[in-house]
């Protein structure tokens, strides 16, 4: 139950990328009908991925090597191309690491970055983005839905804010895709990141919307594919195995988010309606179908998801001790969270196979979990003692 | 990433709980960075008659508590205070090198627990060594 993290490859995804590692070898650049057919297989996948998110032309999608790819081409290509008209970037506190990474490492070479205030929920501040924003702002890059909290920001709204000036807004979309609709055009989003695993593509290949006319440096100088924006010899098996799982997704879309939808909240309930000091992390509705996000009092993620492992289920917190930093998760603290409180936080991200059995197994499991730790911790109040 | 000893001990930890009467008792850590951990001692005759934790954080946090509770007991106070950092990672076979700092305090806990009851019995005048 840590989808976010990696899902696996559908097989119908992987039946159709069969063909590309095998015998079907062309160079999409070659001539011959061997390249030709490469091509086609290329330009199918972009239709596909085009289509999820309503591009309308597909020359618009970009491929690249996944999300953080993504993320960086857009938030950099951006900047270095549009110095002259203004060197400031606004974000959130609610971002991936490979969109606060960029602007930060942006803040290096020039340019000015502000991370915006989000609400209790995760909600941007719109307020405080409209305060942010003036005419030297070149880009905004807003997260679609933050995978560790699930809430679904309210991106047409700010498009709207963002327009009024000059500046682009990207949105990163790597756990909203697939999940739920997306339609770049009438929610005024200029550059997208998709990720491909994240809807049971193959990994190590991604895709960035740029609608027409976005000025964009490239990362990565070369043979001039994807437009000039990204060269490099195409993936064909895993640009066909991202279009499949695209496909898929958008047919599926509607019947899944509804089963998951009502997965996500059994779950929920049966996580924190037996356990006192619990609390949800994220809005309780606009969210996306897949995020369970909880946090219990007093106690610290990592020991708790290793109880779980012992038991068989897999999640993930967003407790320093699970991190590389030694930090709790930031998304946690911008919503006004507690060190200690982030540190007790614990994150399942459901996927296209759970089942009501996995959901009530695994919260079957919290009670005992959690009130063994509390017995051991030293911040438990006198009342929840044995 | 965890070894089998440390997961032995974070499954069972040994002398888990509060000594009300304690003679000694040391808290090192910090709910804010995630671990936070207290230990009570008794005392007889200069050794460590008795010995139990209460920790908040993560895996490695209760299992080297748990293991220098073990590595205490029915020692003197003077080796009590030797036993290092070093000593309760290498008995549990190792820790991750980034939990070698944050999450391996139980010394320090047991050595803070000692200086406290040194505190207490030098204060009352009744030196008990």
């Amino acid at each position: 139950m840590d989808h976010s993290a990696g899902r696996p490859v559908e097989s119908r995804v992987l039946e159709a990328m069969l063909p590309y590692m095998k015998s079907s070898y062309g160079n999409v650049s070659s001539l011959h009908v061997f390249g030709q057919e490469a091509k086609q297989a290329v330009e199918e996948g972009r239709a596909k991925v085009a289509a999820l998110i309503n591009a309308g032309k597909k020359e618009l999608v970009i491929f690249t090597s996944g999300a953080t790819e993504s993320n960086n081409l857009a938030i950099k290509g951006v900047a270095n191309r549009n110095k002259d008209r203004g060197t400031r970037i606004l974000t959130s506190g609610v971002e991936h690491m490979s969109v606060v990474n960029p602007c930060k490492f942006l803040t290096t070479k020039g340019f000015e970055v502000a991370f915006l205030p989000v609400d209790k929920y995760g909600f941007l501040n719109l307020e405080a983005l409209q305060k942010e924003l003036t005419d030297k702002t070149v880009l905004v890059s807003m997260v679609y839905a933050n995978s560790e909290i699930g809430t679904i920001e309210p991106i047409k709204e700010i498009s709207k804010i963002v327009h009024v000036q000059n500046a682009y807004l990207h949105v990163d979309a790597t756990a909203a895709a697939g999940q739920i609709p997306i339609d770049v055009k009438n929610e005024g989003i200029d550059l997208l990141t998709v990720s491909s695993n994240d809807m049971y593509g193959p990994r190590g290949i991604g895709a960035l919307y740029v609608k027409e006319g976005v000025r964009l440096e490239p990362l990565l100088h070369g043979g001039g594919q994807e437009r000039g924006l990204r060269s490099g010899t195409e993936n064909v098996a895993a640009i066909v195995g991202f279009g499949k799982a695209a496909e898929i997704a958008k047919e599926e879309m509607q019947a899944e988010s509804s089963r998951l939808t009502k997965l996500r909240d059994r779950f929920i309930e049966g996580l924190l309606k037996p356990i006192p000091y619990s609390f949800l992390n994220g809005h309780p509705t606009t969210r996306l179908p897949d995020n369970v996000s909880v946090r219990y009092s007093f106690i610290e993620g990592e020991s708790m998801l290793l109880s779980l492992d012992m038991a068989g289920v897999y999640a993930s917190s967003g407790s320093a001790c699970t991190a590389k930093t030694l930090e709790p998760s930031h998304v946690l603290l911008a919503m006004g969270l507690k060190h200690e409180e982030a540190h007790g936080s614990l994150m399942f991200t459901l996927g296209r196979y759970n089942t009501e059995d996995d959901v009530d197994y695994a919260a079957s499991l919290m009670p005992n979990i959690v009130k063994r730790l509390r017995g051991m911790s030293p911040l438990t109040p006198k009342e929840l003692r044995l | 990433m965890y070894t089998e000893k440390v997961m032995d001990h974070f499954r069972n930890p040994r002398n888990v709980g509060e000594i009300p009467d304690a003679d000694g008792v040391g808290t090192v850590g910090n709910p804010v960075c995630g671990d936070l951990m207290t230990i009570y001692i008794k005392v007889k005759d200069n050794r460590l008659v008795d010995i139990k934790f209460k920790t908040f954080g993560c895996g490695s946090a209760i299992a080297t508590s748990s293991m220098i509770t073990e590595l205490a007991k029915g020692k003197t106070l003077e080796e009590g205070l030797k036993i290092s950092r070093a000593n309760v990672a290498d008995e549990l076979g190792g820790l991750p090198a980034i939990k070698m700092h944050c999450s391996n305090l139980a010394a320090d806990a047991l050595h803070a627990a000692i200086e406290d009851y040194y505190k207490k019995h030098e204060k009352g005048g009744v030196k008990n060594k």
